[in-house]
């Protein structure tokens, strides 16, 4: 796959805000078993991180960056028509986890169909159809990131429609 | 859009909570799991100490984690009457599967019974009978004391023939060995029971009769020779697909180079190389893919043979190895017979051969020689395996002895690294008592329900409109002789019970057939049934098994049965006990007291009277060894309990002494006589599409719990038909339009999927789909043993709907794993 650190850098600094205020929120509640209360929402609270500008995309090139966390890695993807849940002006700007939801292998994006593509189990998904597995072991369509585009471009993530592999929460 | 759970946080299973052993209740391969339970009020955290891994979950764990579990592996279940959590996971310490979960496996909880987060609602909970023009809910003794009495009755004035019986013989879910001996207890012990079939096919047989037959037992070796192998021969196996954890666990260490130290531990004296395969297959498949991405493409060779055309393949590997006189000659010697007569009669030149199967001389000679060629002198060790595109084709009977031929003549039964098997498609669970009552060949059974023979049929677990052949006329046909009993108990009011059996028995004399169904789930051919008795599957009663490798494994009871479902075996035990009773009151004292014998209360009754007592080495194994004995259980024959385990048996054969009475192993004759089943050649001649068809990974079997999943549903919504994309301009068809399948046995629908890779002319459809049956097509002939041929068939095709809305949100990609 072909990456872009500097831009995934740039990423990753912006979010890793988010991610403390979110690391921070939680343990807060687990950490009083004395008082009894309701442990807060009933589902996590989703930081709202800017992953990238439209203008760091190039059509169908993946641009690495991680959500909820660093250590999530994903990525963002301009399609160029548009797409389930696609974001941006065009709709077709999506993001999805790139840890393959089966055994936690890395996924790399195979630009020629859209799909990403497990080395572990040869599990794949279509960037197209919102994740659908199009053949593979794992139980769930691939994580996709809910994304928000701005007046400026930036994009931002705000939530995930499945569990990432490797967390029993998506937010740590 | 592609189907989402929105969770994205699960329960954490706490330490101390319940760990019970589970073996995945689908496939042949058996995957170890863990079911953990623990009560509804509580839950574990992340902190070490307070789940179940000692693991610091507030970390992103590792790929390959044993710390973690996916949405499908969870849900909330009734145990001993409490709402329970349940996590079905993996087991990493499994040999089998090393922590792998398949598709299917790894979706057991999430396919479980759940008041609490509705999956699986359309579980049949309670008994139902045909009453006032519907199925109504009723007792377990008002259902048992109609269906004993009808029983009773038709015996009483057909005799022992006018039962039919349709029922499982395997393990897993549906079988296992409690339920094939409750189940044969009743039909071949107290009964004498003819008219039998088996869940898949329209008789009473073996699939693999063949090579039973050359006292070749067809589960000889173990998973670890296919690590082991210097090639391995797959036919008509799409293990990728089917056998899922068997391939990636065992087979691609051997493609992939990593079981060479393995190979140079356990056999040292010779030299070893990566793996390399040979596929038989008129299709590519997702397996030839994976070999190919793993071995390379040098060293895998996919052999696209015509439809049907296997024999000739095998009988032209044996000629050409005895040719180049790489056979066994000490172990043809000493452990077999008939080895000449074979090779004289079953004599194919490399030019016949390449003429009937379509491939070049070339290709015959160069897997020949990966086959059996000599490596710096040594013989090579290869390892055959078979399942449904060799059963459920052409000639299976010759077809299957020509290949354990090559596998004899090649000495590699019995040895490391070798092993002529089928794949399998359940887990087996056989014991019963003798079936020699029921003859060879078996009776045709189906057919003989299409003829309007028996007048009562008791079904357990199998259901003929989807897994039949002839499946449009049988569905039609059964359907006008059951509504006559249902118009006929429509008639008299239920609560007079002699009025109702009298009214039944009359619909009978008119050709009327009075229906049983024995499942979990309502079924296509229980819409015509007039009783519905539910039952549990695993884990909702205890159940033993045996995988591929005859590896025995006891699943442990982790939950209830929904509602007042029961295990088959004391289902069973309960009509046996039935059937005691009305026969008595009835004044036959001596046939009554055929029935005695089953008083059991539990699942365990039926073990220890079933497989403890009766299987070879029976005697060694009880629940609570198997207990202690985990999810790697011991591989049977069971020759010993020692030092607290139960001793078993690696590989068969390993002595040279085989099954047949003289203790050899017997090469058969077995020419190629063209498509052997009739109507088969006048279908491919009238016909232009052959419609070849089986299974897909997202969906186990025919879908019967799958059809209630989102996650299958949202890939699969209906049937697929991998069409070449030439075929598709030609019939004016786009990915997801609906197209009728249809020839002069019947017709059936399907989705289309475009495929590159399909040769033209040659189709590949989904089998038993609730939503589209190919067995409508499939022609009534059989081979000489009435085992059905589902693969050679032909049809023609049309368009009847543009793609339906659901089918936008469905991907039209190609299944092959590529990493661009």
């Amino acid at each position: 796959m072909k990456r872009c650190n500097k831009l995934a850098e740039v990423g990753r600094r912006q979010f890793l805000t988010g991610a403390v205020i979110a690391a921070a929120a939680m343990p807060a509640v687990a950490l009083l078993p004395e008082k009894a209360r309701a442990a807060g929402s009933a589902r996590v609270e989703y930081p709202s991180n800017r992953l990238a500008n439209i203008a760091d995309l190039k059509p169908n090139e993946p641009l690495e960056v991680s959500y909820p966390d660093e250590d999530a890695p994903g990525v963002l993807l301009k399609l160029g028509k548009k797409v389930s849940g696609g974001a941006g002006p065009d709709g077709d700007i999506v993001g999805f986890t790139t840890i393959c939801p089966h055994k936690g292998f890395p996924l790399s994006y195979n630009a020629s169909d859209n799909s990403f593509n497990c080395q572990g189990h040869y599990s794949r998904f279509d960037a197209e159809s919102g994740g659908q597995e199009i053949w593979g072991h794992a139980t769930q369509n691939l994580p996709q990131y809910t994304l928000r585009v701005d007046d400026k471009g930036d994009i931002y993530a705000e939530g995930l429609d499945e569990l990432l592999y490797g967390r029993l929460s998506n937010v740590l | 859009m592609a189907y989402k759970r929105q969770i994205d946080r699960l329960p954490i299973i706490p330490a101390g909570a319940k760990k019970h052993n589970v073996v995945c209740h689908y496939c042949i391969v058996g995957c170890g799991y863990h079911a953990y339970t623990w009560p509804a009020n509580k839950q574990g955290g992340t902190a070490p100490d307070q789940n179940a891994f000692a693991a610091d979950l507030s970390k992103q764990q590792a790929p390959e984690t044993t710390a973690w579990y996916s949405p499908s592996m969870y849900n909330i279940v009734k145990q001993d009457g409490e709402d329970v959590h349940i996590v079905i996971k993996p087991d990493h310490d499994c040999v089998v599967n090393s922590g792998l979960g398949s598709i299917r496996g790894a979706r057991m909880a999430e396919m479980s019974y759940s008041e609490a987060r509705s999956t699986q609602q359309q579980r049949l909970i309670r008994p139902m009978v045909w009453r006032y023009g519907q199925m109504q809910p009723t007792s377990w003794d008002d259902a048992l004391d109609l269906v004993a009495r009808v029983t009773a009755q038709v015996i009483k004035e057909q005799g022992e023939d006018g039962l039919f019986v349709s029922a499982f013989d395997h393990g897993g879910a549906g079988g296992g060995y409690e339920n094939t001996w409750g189940t044969g207890k009743l039909y071949f012990g107290a009964m004498k029971i003819k008219n039998i079939r088996i869940h898949n096919r329209p008789a009473y047989n073996s699939e693999v009769h063949a090579t039973r037959d050359m006292g070749v037992g067809e589960l000889n070796n173990c998973y670890e020779d296919a690590e082991l192998a210097d090639t391995i021969v797959a036919v008509g196996t799409n293990a990728l697909e089917t056998q899922t954890n068997y391939f990636l666990n065992h087979w691609v260490p051997n493609l992939r180079g990593t079981s060479l130290d393995k190979k140079k531990k356990e056999i040292p004296d010779e030299p070893h190389e990566e793996g390399r395969i040979v596929i038989v297959d008129p299709r590519r498949t997702v397996t030839v893919n994976a070999c190919e991405t793993e071995a390379g493409k040098d060293r895998v060779m996919h052999l696209a043979i015509n439809s049907g055309t296997d024999l000739a393949l095998f009988n032209a590997w044996l000629t050409y190895i005895a040719d180049q006189g790489w056979t066994d000659k000490d172990f043809i010697e000493k452990s077999t017979v008939d080895f000449d007569k074979a090779v004289t009669g079953n004599k194919t030149s490399l030019e016949e051969a390449a003429k009937i199967t379509g491939l070049t001389v070339d290709q015959i000679k160069q897997s020949a020689a990966w086959i059996a060629e000599p490596k710096d002198g040594k013989r090579r060790r290869t390892m055959f395996s078979y399942e449904k595109g060799l059963i459920w084709g052409n000639d299976n009977y010759r077809t299957n002895a020509a290949l354990v031929n090559v596998a004899l003549a090649t000495g590699n039964i019995g040895r490391e690294g070798g092993g002529c098997v089928r794949m399998g498609g359940h887990q087996e669970g056989y014991v019963r008592p003798s079936d020699a009552h029921v003859g060879r060949p078996a009776a045709y059974v189906d057919k003989l329900l299409l003829e309007g023979k028996g007048g009562v049929h008791h079904i357990w677990a199998c259901d003929h409109y989807k897994t039949t052949l002839n499946a449009h006329r049988f569905k039609q046909n059964y359907k006008k002789r059951t509504d006559l009993v249902k118009d006929a108990m429509s008639a008299v009011p239920w609560g007079d019970r002699t009025a109702l059996v009298n009214a039944i028995m009359d619909a009978i004399h008119k050709g009327g057939l009075f229906s049983v169904d024995v499942d979990i789930v309502p079924t296509q051919i229980g819409q015509a049934s007039h009783v519905w008795l539910p039952a549990a599957t695993s884990g909702e009663m205890n159940l033993t098994s045996m995988n591929g490798e005859r590896r025995m494994r006891l699943t442990e009871r982790y939950m209830d049965p929904p509602g007042d479902a029961l295990p088959d075996c004391l289902i069973a035990a309960r009509i046996a006990n039935n059937l005691e009773r009305v026969i008595r009151e009835g004044g036959d004292e001596k046939y009554a007291d055929q029935f005695k014998g089953f008083d059991w209360k539990t699942d365990e009754d039926a073990f220890m009277d079933g497989y403890h007592a009766n299987a070879g080495g029976g005697e060694f194994v009880t629940y609570e060894r198997l207990r202690a004995m985990g999810t790697n259980g011991f591989q049977e024959p069971a020759t010993d309990f020692k030092d607290g385990k139960i001793v078993g048996t690696k590989r068969l054969f390993t002595d040279g002494k085989f099954g047949a009475k003289d203790g050899k192993a017997h090469f058969m004759e077995a020419q190629w006589r063209g498509l052997q089943a009739p109507g088969k050649d006048e279908q491919k001649k009238k016909f232009k599409y052959l419609i070849n068809n089986g299974r897909t990974n997202h969906i186990w079997q025919s879908a019967y719990l799958d059809q209630e999943n989102e996650l299958v549903m949202d890939r699969w919504p209906f049937p697929f038909i991998q069409i070449n994309p030439d075929d598709m301009a030609e019939l004016g068809v786009k990915e997801g339009d609906l197209v009728e399948v249809y020839n002069d046995d019947g017709s059936t629908q399907a989705m289309v999927y475009p495929t590159p890779t399909a040769k033209k002319g040659e189709t590949f459809m989904d089998f038993a789909n609730p939503t589209g049956v190919v067995g409508n097509v499939i022609n009534d002939g059989v081979n000489e043993l009435i085992l059905p041929n589902y693969k050679q068939t032909w049809a023609d095709i049309r368009k009847i709907s543009d793609a339906p809305a659901v089918t936008r949100g469905v991907t039209f990609k190609s299944p092959e794993y590529s990493a661009g």
